[in-house]
């Protein structure tokens, strides 16, 4: 137990389905690009992105690109394989991070190539892109040090 | 007005199939489990089976056909069940008697089963279908709501200094409960070394963090107040039953957006509020009940929610015995719960409240007069059931 145990990426078995509202996201994230979606009538941001504004109920998007910093607002460590295939990944971080600049809107992601001990509520992460597949790009965070 | 429901319907008759341990139901069908639960229901109350008239569902429920078909129910009047997921197991008893009081039915079944041989729910977030909405949090390797759940648990002890010893609490204190419960299928004793020496599952959550994995199916039935006095058993009536949530919560555990108050709870304080107020009680006034128990920082949760403590002190609520049998002042899931007894999507609370109205639990409260049940904390919509006996 003595040796750090660094938080590994999640398992890559990730099928990416995406819609009209949802696509400009992972776009971006082909592109190395952290979104976020803003109404473009009342300035709310939303994430996922929906059809309708909850605020205004306006349909208009505006993507905001971010500077991909963000800030741990919880997560946990999975160290149990639970399905097959898991064993090689374990351990590691799904973590809810919260985006300053959009308001503090949260992803759900991972934090990834940091010490696992290091890593807490209010740690300050930056986001790194995962090329899981020819055509796929997830944004995951690792710890500003 | 609030209170058009209350005591107006009673649950007369309950059935259970036994639990089992995950796919040792097999090979019933869960169909055949729901059925064999429905048949004891309707010999308990002393009604025959072609009066049921409607089936009230939660979790995607039953093919009511299927059930018309095999049981040789002539005619239904009432098929509904809410919509969501585990959050509806309270609501669905509700839902029967908003069907009863209404005039769309007289005799309504509510029934839940799991089985889990095929699919365990550990990892049922897994088996969802892709859609954009699971794109956003299917990468990150949360495979099942104990991963999901640890989020919230880890945010509740940043805010509240909640600790792993109130979680071992909750589950040392229903493991007693179900060490004297012949049907619960956890009996070993369960020390506070135990817990901590079992395997973390999900940081905060350790193995017995989480809820049994079992199969087996509970149905009650549920008539109007006034044929229930004629009917064999004591009537456990409907006093209020909630449902739904506020948007702040919505999609949860699948979402993470909730504003910070209530990201650390369990969705179900608006409907907790509802329930009171229709019920016209506090919690005060509650004197048994029973918690949905998927994950025991859920049950801190909800204690809170429903006002037993003060938001964040669940944990210092525990702690001081508060939800021991026989001697704290709110006993809870006197079964043993989903940690300990069976987990059948929250109707075995179902099972338990309406054992606790008759006076028949193994581990009896004595002055049980109110029982709470509340239906899973997931996503909206959640719910609440308050069961009375005769006033």
């Amino acid at each position: 137990m003595s040796a750090p145990f660094i938080a590994k990426r999640p398992p890559p078995d990730f099928v990416l389905c995406t819609d009209r509202w949802t696509q400009p996201f992972w776009d971006a994230a082909r592109q190395h690009r952290l979104v976020a979606a803003r109404c473009a009538s009342c300035g709310r941001f939303r994430m996922p992105p929906t059809p309708f504004c909850p605020n205004c109920r306006s349909q208009d998007i505006h993507w905001s690109t971010l500077r991909g910093e963000g800030v741990v607002y919880s997560y946990t460590v999975v160290s149990r394989a639970v399905l097959e295939g898991m064993d090689q990944h374990i351990p590691y971080v799904p973590a809810v991070v919260s985006l300053p600049d959009a308001d503090g809107v949260r992803l759900i992601s991972n934090v990834v190539d940091a010490p696992i001990d290091s890593i807490r509520v209010g740690s300050p992460v930056r986001v790194v892109w995962d090329q899981i597949s020819p055509h796929v790009v997830v944004p995951r965070f690792t710890l500003i040090v | 007005m609030t209170d058009d429901m209350r005591r107006k319907t009673a649950v007369v008759g309950l059935g259970a199939t036994p639990y089992y341990k995950r796919g040792e139901s097999a090979p019933q069908t869960r169909e055949e489990l729901a059925g064999k639960a429905i048949l004891a229901a309707v010999a308990d109350s002393g009604l025959r089976v072609e009066d049921i008239d409607g089936f009230s569902y939660f979790a995607g429920g039953f093919d009511t056909g299927y059930l018309m078909e095999t049981l040789g129910i002539p005619e239904v009047r009432f098929s509904a069940g809410l919509t969501g997921t585990g959050g509806g197991s309270a609501g669905c008893v509700g839902l029967a008697a908003a069907a009863i009081v209404s005039g769309q039915a007289e005799v309504v079944v509510c029934v839940g089963a799991s089985q889990q041989g095929r699919q365990r729910f550990g990892t049922v977030t897994s088996s969802y279908d892709a859609s954009p909405e699971t794109a956003f949090f299917a990468a990150a390797g949360l495979v099942g709501p104990g991963h999901m759940f640890a989020l919230l648990a880890r945010r509740h002890m940043e805010l509240y200094g909640t600790t792993r010893d109130h979680f071992a609490e909750v589950a040392m204190t229903l493991r007693r409960n179900a060490q004297r419960n012949p049907a619960a299928l956890i009996r070993k004793p369960l020390t506070r070394e135990d817990y901590f020496n079992a395997p973390m599952l999900a940081d905060p959550h350790c193995l017995f963090d989480f809820c049994l994995e079992s199969d087996g199916a509970v149905a009650v039935i549920v008539t109007s107040a006034a044929r229930a006095r004629h009917l064999r058993q004591r009537p456990v009536y409907v006093l209020a039953s909630a449902q739904g949530g506020e948007a702040s919560w919505g999609r949860s555990i699948y979402w993470m957006n909730m504003p910070d108050e209530s990201f650390a709870s369990s969705g179900h304080y608006s409907v907790a509020r509802r329930l009171y107020q229709m019920a016209g009680i506090g919690p005060h006034e509650v004197d048994v009940a029973q918690i949905y128990d998927h994950f025991t920082s859920q049950v801190l949760m909800q204690l809170e929610d429903y006002g037993f403590c003060k938001k964040g002190e669940g944990g210092p609520f525990v702690a001081d015995g508060n939800i021991s049998y026989p001697d704290g002042t709110l006993p809870i899931n006197t079964d043993g719960g989903q940690l300990s007894c069976g987990y059948v999507w929250g109707m075995t609370h179902v099972r338990e409240a309406v054992e606790q109205i008759r006076g028949t639990a193994v581990n009896q409260v004595a002055a049980a007069n109110i029982v709470l049940v509340t239906g899973g904390p997931s996503i909206i919509p959640v719910s609440g059931l308050l069961l009375q006996r005769e006033p």
